[in-house]
């Protein structure tokens, strides 16, 4: 699935060759469309030519439509584009410096690459001045401090600001567009060909335009209404292409191995618990983390906890495994890394790492129903507790129900009656490690 | 004009607009990122600065991110598709007859103002395009098809910015 994983040849000639033939591609088009040429970029901003407007609107609505289109239908995974990280203030700040730029110097950096490999002078001249701007710039850096970083929003997109989904923001940014074109096509009659306007002139009449305008806005709401690809859907395509299968059990890691995680200190090891409220505050993992399972339903916030170092590994966890598999489907599929789900769940851990028996004693009555406890707590104990974090390696495991009785009851029969087990220190558990943290591929932006 | 070599005509705006969003497209399908101009710019003068003063770009912050120590400013996918560009539009400018050495200017001002003023407009946009991360190509054109927030409010601000000032420097053009 796009886009391609090129991490096999980044940096070698066929990478560069590609970023290359994008390049003269780019060049191309924009020489052919007359970007080559100061004085018709700058009749821009006197609306006698609005060819600036044009291309570029139509060029975004073009790719916008064609990238969630081919988002809708799977084909692109638009977790892994890169989105420019919004800084508000910089980007208004720079905006309107670079407007100023523009109608003094006629061109653009682009534009003016494709003016100077034509050999227009007033290009060359231009670029000469973007090199000279940009070396002012960062010897000027230091002096505006953090303000460089002000409203720093991060990855943030139109659907997202309005709360409309991706498809629909598409729609409407192209009628929005075609809107814009009909009063540029008005603007160029009046201003720049001195054409009067007359009721005729109103009524939009090249009919190759309407049926292109028509063609682009019935793609874009086809695509509105097929709609972007639910966090199951990504995670089937994820899972496909990473070879992920839960047949094979791949992604359930035994209970010990977690332990083990929870040992290293260069990996941040995250628990995420899915399980009822009640049965949280009953027992946790120490340091797990609660979510509800059907908060995972909103895109948002499986977002937020996407946000993490690139060196957190992420365990979810329910009472069996039904709920923390349905999460870690959503999580996975809204793009997080290094998420696997605990084997057995709740039940498995405290089966290994049983608690004292005046904690909790084993479901005996019954077999524990859909994700049910298999364990009954007698007090909450929510981690306090050494199942809690088994990681911390006693010397000799502490004994946590210590009441007076119990006292005198251990000190006439014996440490060991207060335990639902006999505890071995030495006890070693068999299992497979199946982790593997993948690094995250570094993205670039498309400028520096 | 009555040159029998005469330049060939620019290509519908509309058409060329589409053509420019296919490429959009296809660098974002191919490579996962858009296009850009002025970050690769700032790399080939880091690189020359690099000959003259190289402790220098050590110690600036910003430009030892992109050529200090052993780092080459010149390594990189901006750089090559600047290279691109270059190509593209000189090929392009062959095919239609329009490699000319040439000054594009408005009537009422003399060459070496129009120089003059390019230069001034290149250093200011060279200037604001590090301060907004990224030129029209790379933020308008790439954020505005991934539909970034910022890369619309950017967009807006160029025009405001250049709509505003047009009538004062209306000389230059008209």
């Amino acid at each position: 699935m796009a886009p391609l994983d090129l991490s096999s040849i980044a940096g070698s000639i066929s990478w560069y060759l590609i970023f290359l033939l994008i390049g003269v591609a780019f060049g191309a088009v924009l020489e052919m469309s007359g970007f080559g040429d100061s004085r018709k970029l700058a009749a821009q901003f006197f609306l006698k030519d609005m060819t600036v407007l044009k291309v570029m609107f139509t060029a975004i609505i073009v790719a916008a439509v064609l990238i969630s289109a081919s988002s809708a239908l799977g084909l692109l995974d638009m977790s892994k584009v890169w989105v420019n990280p919004t800084y508000l203030l910089p980007g208004v700040a720079g905006g309107l410096i670079m407007g100023v730029g523009f109608i003094i110097g006629g061109f653009c950096p682009g534009t003016s690459l494709v003016a100077a490999s034509t050999l227009k002078l007033d290009g060359v001249a231009f670029v000469g001045g973007v090199g000279l701007g940009t070396l002012l710039f960062s010897e000027t850096a230091g002096l505006l401090g953090d303000a460089r970083h002000a409203t720093d929003m991060g990855r943030f997109t139109l659907d997202e600001l309005f709360h409309i989904p991706l498809g629909v923001t598409v729609l409407l940014l192209v009628a929005l567009a075609l809107i814009m074109f009909y009063g540029a096509e008005l603007a160029e009659r009046y201003f720049g060909r001195g054409e009067k306007i007359d009721r005729k002139a109103l009524l939009p009449s090249r009919k190759p335009y309407i049926a292109a305008a028509a063609a682009v806005l019935g793609i874009s709401i086809v695509f509105a209404f097929i709609g972007q690809p639910s966090s199951i859907d990504r995670w089937e395509s994820i899972a496909r292409a990473s070879g992920v299968s839960l047949q094979h059990r791949d992604p359930y890691i035994h209970p010990a191995e977690v332990v083990e995680w929870r040992q290293d200190i260069s990996v941040y090891t995250r628990i995420i618990d899915v399980r009822s409220e009640g049965d949280f505050n009953n027992f946790h993992l120490a340091g797990a983390m609660h979510v509800s399972l059907s908060s995972l339903a909103n895109k948002e916030f499986v977002k937020a906890l996407k946000n993490v170092p690139d060196n957190t590994l992420t365990f979810v966890v329910s009472n069996t495994e039904e709920y923390a598999t349905a999460a870690w489907k959503a999580l996975v599929g809204g793009g997080l890394k290094n998420a696997y789900i605990i084997e057995g769940g709740i039940n498995k851990w405290l089966s290994l790492y049983p608690p004292d028996l005046c904690i909790a004693k084993p479901l005996s009555s019954r077999a524990p129903g859909k994700e049910e406890m298999a364990f009954i707590f007698e007090q909450s104990v929510g981690e306090n507790c050494y199942a809690s974090h088994p990681e911390a390696l006693y010397k000799e495991r502490p004994i946590e129900c210590d009441t007076k009785q119990q006292r005198e009851h251990r000190a006439h029969e014996g440490a060991q009656t207060v335990r639902s087990v006999p505890f071995d220190e030495n006890q070693k558990f068999s299992f497979t490690r199946k982790v593997k943290m993948q690094k995250k591929k570094k993205t670039g932006g498309g400028c520096g | 004009m009555t040159n029998p070599r005469e330049a060939r005509a620019y290509i519908n705006p509309y058409l060329g607009g589409t053509l420019l969003g296919v490429v959009l497209f296809g660098a974002f399908y191919i490579t996962g990122n858009g296009i850009g101009a002025s970050g690769a710019i700032n790399r080939i003068m880091v690189a020359i600065l690099e000959l003259f003063a190289p402790q220098h770009v050590d110690r600036v912050g910003y430009l030892a991110q992109m050529g200090g120590g052993t780092s080459f400013s010149l390594e990189s996918t901006g750089v090559a598709m600047l290279l691109g560009t270059l190509l593209g539009g000189f090929v392009s400018g062959m095919v239609n007859r329009r490699v000319k050495v040439e000054l594009r200017k408005g009537p009422q001002i003399s060459p070496a103002m129009r120089i003059g003023a390019a230069l001034l407009g290149g250093l200011i946009m060279g200037y604001g395009a590090r301060l907004a991360r990224g030129c029209t190509s790379g933020q308008a054109l790439s954020g505005g098809a991934v539909l970034s927030v910022g890369s619309f409010a950017f967009m807006f601000s160029i025009f405001i910015g250049a709509y505003a000032l047009a009538y004062f420097f209306r000389k230059l053009w008209n």
